[in-house]
């Protein structure tokens, strides 16, 4: 069952085709990893996808919905989410304050100037749930500024996943992490979003990380889609191999 | 992006709040019994500027928008006080308030669709234009604003006529009105509380800290910052109106530019990052100026070196400062 | 037909000043993204320094010794500028954007004051210059010689700094600067002294405005901040971090300005104010901006 497919999707910059004539497709409760060296288009296709960016030309069509020119607002609503590369979040809030936040809007709630939003335990309530769902209950009134750099790709994602989207988008979750922190994350991560049945498509560079925890794989070269297929299948893909060596070069 | 490591956020629940504010409340209520005349209208004078200042900083600590133009809606505040006397010789206070807020409420919500747009440096300059704008149209048309001479408000009846203005003017000020505005003031701050700590205020925050992000999170930008403007200047615009049945005149000076820069610097010194900053830095910034501008001429200079000194040593202000020698004191880092 | 040239000329002479202010500051946000909010007292220091120096030092001197010294005041703010990037803006650059504009606007405030405090509340003049000049007929009208000087001082600083931007290793320097200042600084250029020289560029054009115009018009109190209002619908129509935005955008205020003052002389600068904001809805970066 598919959750999510592009038709075609073009986006240029200036002369270069960042994303190409390409043909993605997320089925419903499966875990993507999306790799391809740097510049080949997966983060810009994330950002068509998610609404950053607008496409040249192309289809995105989610759930049976046609998503293509709908503003950020309407996807997320529909049921798209994602965390970025760069950790994004705000910073001067806790991270109980940045999950609650992100509930507050998904329940329609943020627009209320006149009450108290500490008076809303539910809300509280859930951030708190999702905060030990990712291990991060220890850090909830710590500044999200201020914890360390793997907790902060944990709070990104439990803040996208606060969203209760159906796809989630995970932008390199890993990057700028230790090694030894990086099985952790992934693991939270995984769990998470396979017992809820979401689906989720990781870019990822560390390709342990693909080959251990996805069930498809779907590579990318020069803003078109090169491969698409199990680790296994793609790890016997020679084109892959030779396009992608040196990130697919395992430790 | 400044931030303080690995730091307890003090969350200030509004119980905690409350027994601050309280007692707070009736020291100031006892003003008037215990100072003399000259005292409470000063104080008065510095209550109402705190409520132009909270509003002011709904928008630069709470939305990350600094605006150089708010003297504008204090002069609309006060001007269409004025214009009431004028034009329907309105004397209730309760009637200015009305007439101040729709006022208000019309400018802000009209120059909120351009500025809120853009952020910082554009923000910033276009606000201060459109100020600037306001304040050449309140001198173009002097038939109605009354040019530099200004506009003359006489003592208003407060409580719907229950409390005139009839005999000591003094006397009246200083006790009526000064209680007037206390409760006014009190209202604001409640409300303003209420309004930071809502939903709504979190969605600034966001917005404030992350403006992608907040998109990504579902909160829709310009809205928000639009509704934060218009609530920013319907407060000054109200501490407007209360300032000029005090002051007795208004005149064009009240919407340049400078006095922008006062509401800015008063917010500053008193700390723009914390709820009570801007409320300390009005009172403080009242005193200070009714005691130094007899003093120098060049007001502006000192405002200038202090505001910068501020910004780049005591970039928390008097609020921030004292919060944090008292966490030291009481050996928390 | 010479009403029209009339208009025409001092549209022009009125884009010749702006050019040189808003040039300044679009090339010192071009460079280091910053915006001054000082800038306009900047061009506001440039014409009373000029104005005090031959209204004033030399009033009794000859019309060339007000001419080789009119520079003055782009030179005094040249210097000013170089003082000031070290020390009050540097400490700036990492920190939050408010603390910068917070900095800046105390700036405007101390310089106010400061022009106060050297030369007094009232208007100061250089008029000698201007009249000395005297003026040339145009069809039936009469028009003053001097405004040729200064629509040639715009033009030719426009011709100027293109040549230098373009033409000059320096240039070069500020471009790739201006681009990539991390790139930059990995291939070795000096950051620091590139943004003091070109902070230090922008805030002598911005005086060389001041300078050029005071003779026509004397240097006022509040100047300043009337020049920033201004400048500020240049820089939107025209874009930030632009010189060609800087020109076009200092031609159209200066043409508008013109009509405005001679058809709707009471809410000219609100008219002023409606086109910028039309510009915004429809460019937002303006017509050359970068984002």
């Amino acid at each position: 069952m598919s959750l999510l497919v592009t038709t075609e999707l073009v986006k240029w910059f200036g002369e270069t085709h960042a994303v190409d004539h390409v043909n993605f497709t997320v089925k419903e409760s499966e875990v993507l990893a999306l790799i391809g060296s740097n510049g080949a288009g997966k983060t810009t296709l994330v950002n068509l996808i998610s609404g950053l960016f607008r496409p040249d030309e192309g289809q995105i069509i989610f759930r049976d919905q046609d998503v293509t020119h709908q503003s950020v607002h309407g996807r997320i609503k529909a049921g798209i989410a994602r965390s970025f590369q760069l950790v994004n979040l705000f910073d001067q809030l806790t991270a109980l304050d940045n999950v609650a936040l992100t509930i507050f809007s998904r329940e329609g709630k943020i627009a209320n100037l006149v009450a108290l939003a500490a008076s809303d335990s539910a809300v509280w309530d859930e951030a708190h749930e999702i905060l030990k769902l990712f291990g991060l209950d220890a850090k909830a009134r710590l500044l999200a500024g201020g914890v360390s750099q793997g907790e902060r790709k944990l709070l990104d994602v439990a803040v996208a996943y606060a969203l209760k989207p159906k796809l989630l988008f995970l932008d390199e979750p890993t990057s700028g992490v230790s090694t030894r922190e990086k099985a952790p994350i992934m693991d939270t991560v995984t769990s998470v979003v396979r017992s809820t049945g979401i689906s989720a498509a990781i870019i990822e560079h560390d390709m342990d990380v693909v080959f251990n925890y996805s069930d498809r794989i779907v590579a990318m070269h020069q803003g078109a889609i090169l491969a698409d297929g199990t680790p296994d299948e793609i790890r016997r893909n020679e084109t892959v191999t030779t396009t992608l060596i040196g990130t697919t070069e395992t430790r | 992006m400044s931030v303080t490591a690995a730091a307890l956020r003090p969350t200030v629940s509004s119980a905690r709040a409350l027994r601050v504010a309280v007692p707070i409340a009736v020291l100031l209520a006892l003003v008037p019994l215990v100072l003399s005349p000259y005292s409470s209208i000063l104080l008065a004078y510095g209550l109402v500027m705190a409520i132009g200042a909270l509003g002011f900083n709904l928008l630069l600590g709470y939305t990350g928008l600094l605006s150089f133009g708010h003297s504008a809606y204090f002069g609309v505040g006060a001007y269409a006080v004025a214009l009431m006397v004028k034009y329907l010789n309105v004397a209730s206070m309760e009637l200015f308030l009305v007439g101040a807020i729709v006022a208000s409420v019309l400018i802000t919500a009209l120059f909120g669709v351009v500025c809120v747009r853009y952020t910082t440096i554009f923000f910033g300059i276009l606000t201060l234009a459109l100020s600037q704008v306001l304040w050449s149209l309140a001198f173009k048309f002097f038939w109605v604003t009354g040019g530099t001479d200004g506009l003359r408000v006489p003592t208003p009846s407060l409580f719907g006529g229950l409390v005139t203005g009839a005999g000591d003017k003094i006397a009246f000020m200083s006790h009526a009105y000064y209680y007037y505005v206390l409760i006014t003031f009190c209202v604001c701050v409640a409300l303003m509380w209420v309004i930071v700590n809502s939903p709504f205020g979190m969605a600034l925050q966001a917005i404030r800290d992350n403006e992608t992000r907040a998109q990504f999170v579902g909160v829709r930008i310009w809205p928000y910052r639009w509704v934060a403007f218009l609530v920013s200047g319907v407060f000054t615009g109200l501490a407007g109106a209360l300032w000029v049945p005090l002051n007795g005149l208004t005149t064009p000076d009240i919407m340049h530019w400078t006095f922008s820069g006062e509401i800015v610097f008063m917010t500053v010194l008193g700390g723009f990052r914390s709820f009570a900053g801007p409320i300390v830095g009005a009172v403080v910034f009242n005193y200070l100026k009714t005691y130094a501008v007899g003093y120098t001429v060049y007001w502006q200079l000192l405002l200038g070196v202090v505001l910068v000194a501020l910004v780049l040593s005591l970039p928390t202000g008097i609020v921030g400062t004292a919060s944090r020698l008292m966490a030291r004191l009481q050996g928390r880092h | 037909m010479d009403v029209f040239l009339i208009h025409l000329l001092n549209s022009l002479l009125y884009a010749s000043v702006l050019f040189l202010i808003a040039g300044g500051l679009s090339l010192i946000y071009g460079v280091m993204r910053i915006v001054n909010l000082a800038h306009g007292n900047i061009y506001a220091f440039g014409a009373y320094v000029t104005a005090w120096v031959i209204g004033t030092l030399v009033a009794g001197a000859s019309m060339p010794v007000w001419l080789v010294l009119l520079p003055v005041g782009a030179v005094a703010t040249a210097i000013l500028g170089a003082i000031l990037e070290p020390t009050l803006l540097r400490p700036f650059y990492r920190r939050a954007e408010e603390y910068q504009l917070l900095c800046t606007f105390g700036l405007l405030m101390i310089l106010e004051d400061v022009m106060r405090f050297f030369w007094g509340p009232y208007p100061l003049s250089a008029s000698a210059l201007f009249e000395s000049f005297g003026s040339l007929s145009i069809g039936e009208s009469i028009y003053p010689s001097y405004n040729f000087l200064v629509i040639g001082v715009g033009a030719a600083a426009a011709i100027f700094l293109w040549a230098f931007i373009y033409r000059t290793k320096f240039g070069v320097v500020l471009r790739a600067t201006s681009q990539n200042m991390r790139m930059a600084s990995a291939l070795g250029v000096n950051v620091n002294r590139v943004y003091v020289e070109a902070f230090t560029l922008g805030c002598f054009m911005a005086g060389l405005g001041g300078a050029i115009i005071v003779p026509s018009q004397s240097a006022v109190l509040g100047m300043g901040v009337d020049a920033l209002v201004l400048l500020f619908i240049v820089v939107v129509i025209g874009g930030l971090g632009s010189l060609e935005g800087a020109l076009v955008g200092a031609i159209i205020v200066g043409f508008v300005r013109e009509a405005g003052i001679t058809w709707f002389a009471e809410i000219e600068l609100a008219v002023l104010y409606l086109i910028a904001a039309l510009v915004l809805l429809v460019r937002p970066a303006g017509l050359f901006g970068r984002p």
